[in-house]
């Protein structure tokens, strides 16, 4: 199992504002709650699945929650603050009044996490793991450069904020010769 | 369902919250509630079993709700979703 300090999750997050311009959760006692669920999931899972939604404890299914979530920058540029509101901009950390900020993970993605395992549904992530890797693609900023491997591009490019938009479908072929 | 039921001295209505245990306004949610001696009755899905969550999904889905955490449902008609202070406040007549 997994063994994480408290000090090295709140170490992670706080360098992950910095660097992105965000901050932390205001209030102290909010935030060690915050950072106690991260190390709950992250010893759990093997990584820190959002503390505020439901994980499947499978990786593929859990990657877009693994906090900072795909969902941080769209959510923190148009609310001020993510979906569990621990990262917040500098009007909500100044305000200390917290946004109320909607579910943006689709239905479909939070799926997973409440199908059964039971034997007979067991099998099913094994019968189904090819042709979901398979839909993985690789796909690049066209303003910085950033490359990443998931199904669709993410909303905002974690690097330059560019919008999704500006991803574009990496496509590479390998060829042998000789 | 397994619900734990924590006892308060106001048992008007039936309150139910689907919490997880690591997130952060469920804690607020139930601390809200005690501190207020509602009585209510909660489960912690990411410890459920796996036919428990998809009971759990299929009700709040029923209800209208989104799988947002923690969703509260008020004698089984009212549905909060988050941590609302004001809409406890509001129906549990607080």
């Amino acid at each position: 199992m997994t063994q994480i300090s408290i000090d090295a999750v709140r170490a992670r997050a706080e360098a992950d504002a910095r660097t992105n311009g965000y901050y932390l959760i205001p209030d102290q006692e909010l935030l060690q709650l915050f950072l106690e669920g991260l190390k709950v999931n992250e010893e759990r899972y093997g990584y820190p699945t959002c503390p505020c939604r439901l994980a499947s404890g499978k990786l593929e299914s859990d990657r877009d929650i693994i906090c900072p979530c795909d969902y941080r920058d769209p959510d923190v540029q148009e609310y001020g603050a993510c979906y569990c509101r621990l990262y917040v901009n500098k009007k909500v950390y100044e305000s200390k009044d917290l946004p109320s900020v909607p579910e943006r993970r689709p239905l479909e993605k939070q799926a997973p996490a409440y199908r059964g395992s039971s034997k007979q549904q067991e099998q099913k992530p094994e019968a189904t793991a090819a042709p979901s890797q398979a839909k993985q693609k690789l796909w690049y900023c066209k303003q910085c450069g950033y490359v990443t491997y998931r199904e669709e591009p993410p909303y905002l490019c974690p690097i330059c904020k560019a919008k999704r938009e500006l991803f574009a479908e990496l496509k590479t072929t390998v060829e042998y010769s000789g | 369902m397994p619900f734990s039921k924590v006892p308060g001295k106001k048992k008007e209505h039936k309150v139910v919250i689907y919490a997880l245990s690591t997130c952060v306004w469920c804690k607020m949610t139930k601390q809200f509630l005690k501190d207020n001696e509602v009585e209510y009755e909660y489960i912690d899905v990411d410890l459920s079993e796996e036919k428990e969550k998809e009971h759990v999904r299929q009700h709040i889905i029923e209800k209208g709700g989104d799988l947002s955490y923690p969703t509260t449902l008020v004698d089984d008609t009212i549905l909060i979703t988050g941590f609302r202070k004001d809409k406890l406040k509001e129906h549990l007549q607080l």
